[in-house]
C-alpha cells in the first residue's frame, strides 16, 4: 500500500503516562511529516482512542509508528497491538455508542472517521488496529485507499 | 503529573487545564470540582481548555460528567476556549457533547453564568476576569471583541 521512509518506532502502552507519550510522539511525527494543524489533531485523537483501547480492553500492548510515502505524499502509519481477548463482533464494536465497559463507545468508530485508512485484525489471542493518515488529503481519500 | 488547581473566584470555581493530561489527573479533577463546589458554595464552574491541543472521548466524557455532577449540586459549568482544530475533530469523532455549555472566552462564560468572577471587585460593574488571573488564562481571550 505504501513504502516506509524511516525507522519504525515502538512505544509501550501500559499506563496512562504511556498514552500521554503516544500523543506527544504522534504529534511530533505528524508535525515533522508536514501535517496541517487539523490533520495533526485528528491523527493524535485517533491514536489516543486506539492506545486507550489497547490499554483498557487489550490489557496493554504497544504502538508501532512509521512514516510512509505513496506517490510523493507523506503519511503516518500507526499499528496498535495487544494480546488481549480480541473483539468478538467487530461491526458491533465499531458502532457508535457500543461499549462493553463504561465508555461512550465512540472511540473505535470515531477513530475510523478521523483517518484515511483503518484496519482491524482481531482474534482470540489479541488485536491489531492499523491506521494511516496522509499529510495531503487526496481528492477522495476513501476512494483511493479502499 | 500534578493535580489541576481549582481556584475559587467569588461565586465561581475556575479551572485551567494545562497541556498534556493523564487520565488519572482528569478523573481526580472530577472529584476536586465536586468537593470544591460544596466547600465554596459555588454557583458556577468555568473550565478553560484553551491550552489543550486534543480532546478525546475519555476527556469529553470527563468534562460532561463534571458538568452533570455540578448541575446536580446547583452549579452550572461552562467550558471555554476550545481550539477550532479540537472542535472539528470532536465533531468528526461523533462527540458533539450537547449537554456541555461552552463559551469562547472566560469573560463570556462569566456573563453566561451571571456571576462576578472576582470577590475583590465591586458588584457595581461586571469584571474583566483577566486582571485577577494568572497569565495562563489568556489563551482563549485573544479573539474576543466588544
Ligand atoms: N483492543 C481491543 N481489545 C478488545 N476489545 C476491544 C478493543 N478495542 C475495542 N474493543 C471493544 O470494542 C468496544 C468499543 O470500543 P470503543 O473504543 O468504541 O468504546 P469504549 O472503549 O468502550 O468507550 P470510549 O468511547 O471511551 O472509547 C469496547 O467496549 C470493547 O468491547
Ligand atoms: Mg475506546
Amino acid at each position: 500500500m505504501s513504502t516506509p521512509v524511516d525507522e519504525t518506532v515502538r512505544l509501550r502502552i501500559g499506563s496512562d503516562a504511556d498514552l500521554s507519550a503516544v500523543r506527544l510522539q504522534v504529534r511530533a511525527k505528524a508535525q515533522a511529516a508536514g501535517f496541517g494543524l487539523v490533520q495533526q489533531t485528528k491523527l493524535v485523537t485517533a491514536a489516543s482512542e486506539l492506545a486507550r483501547n489497547t490499554l483498557v480492553h487489550g490489557g496493554g500492548g504497544e504502538m508501532e509508528m512509521s512514516e510512509v510515502a505513496q506517490a510523493g505524499v507523506h503519511g503516518i502509519k500507526l499499528a496498535f497491538t495487544d494480546s488481549g481477548p480480541g473483539i468478538a463482533d467487530v461491526e458491533q464494536a465499531l458502532a457508535d455508542g457500543y461499549t462493553s465497559g463504561n465508555g461512550l463507545g465512540m472511540g473505535l468508530g470515531g477513530a475510523r472517521r478521523l483517518v484515511h485508512h483503518f484496519d482491524i485484525d482481531t482474534r482470540s489471542q489479541g488485536t491489531t488496529v492499523t491506521i494511516v493518515s496522509w499529510a495531503t488529503t487526496p481528492v477522495d481519500p476513501r476512494a483511493v485507499l479502499r | 503529573m500534578s493535580q489541576i488547581p481549582v481556584i475559587p473566584l467569588g461565586d465561581v470555581l475556575f479551572v485551567s487545564i494545562q497541556g498534556e493530561l493523564y487520565d488519572a489527573v482528569a478523573l481526580s479533577l472530577q472529584d476536586d470540582v465536586t468537593n470544591a463546589i460544596q466547600a465554596h458554595n459555588a454557583r458556577g464552574v468555568i473550565i478553560d481548555i484553551s491550552a489543550l491541543d486534543m480532546v478525546d472521548s475519555f476527556l469529553g466524557r470527563v468534562l460532561a460528567e463534571i458538568a452533570g455532577c455540578s448541575r446536580l449540586l446547583g452549579a452550572d459549568t461552562v467550558v471555554t476556549g476550545m481550539r477550532p482544530a479540537v472542535a472539528i475533530t470532536l465533531v468528526e469523532l461523533g462527540l458533539t457533547l450537547p449537554e456541555l455549555r461552552t463559551a469562547r472566552t472566560v469573560e463570556d462564560a462569566a456573563l453566561m453564568l451571571g456571576v462576578w468572577v472576582s470577590s475583590r471587585t465591586s458588584r457595581a460593574a461586571p469584571v474583566a476576569v483577566r486582571q485577577d488571573e494568572p497569565e495562563a488564562m489568556d489563551g482563549g481571550s485573544g479573539t474576543d471583541g466588544p
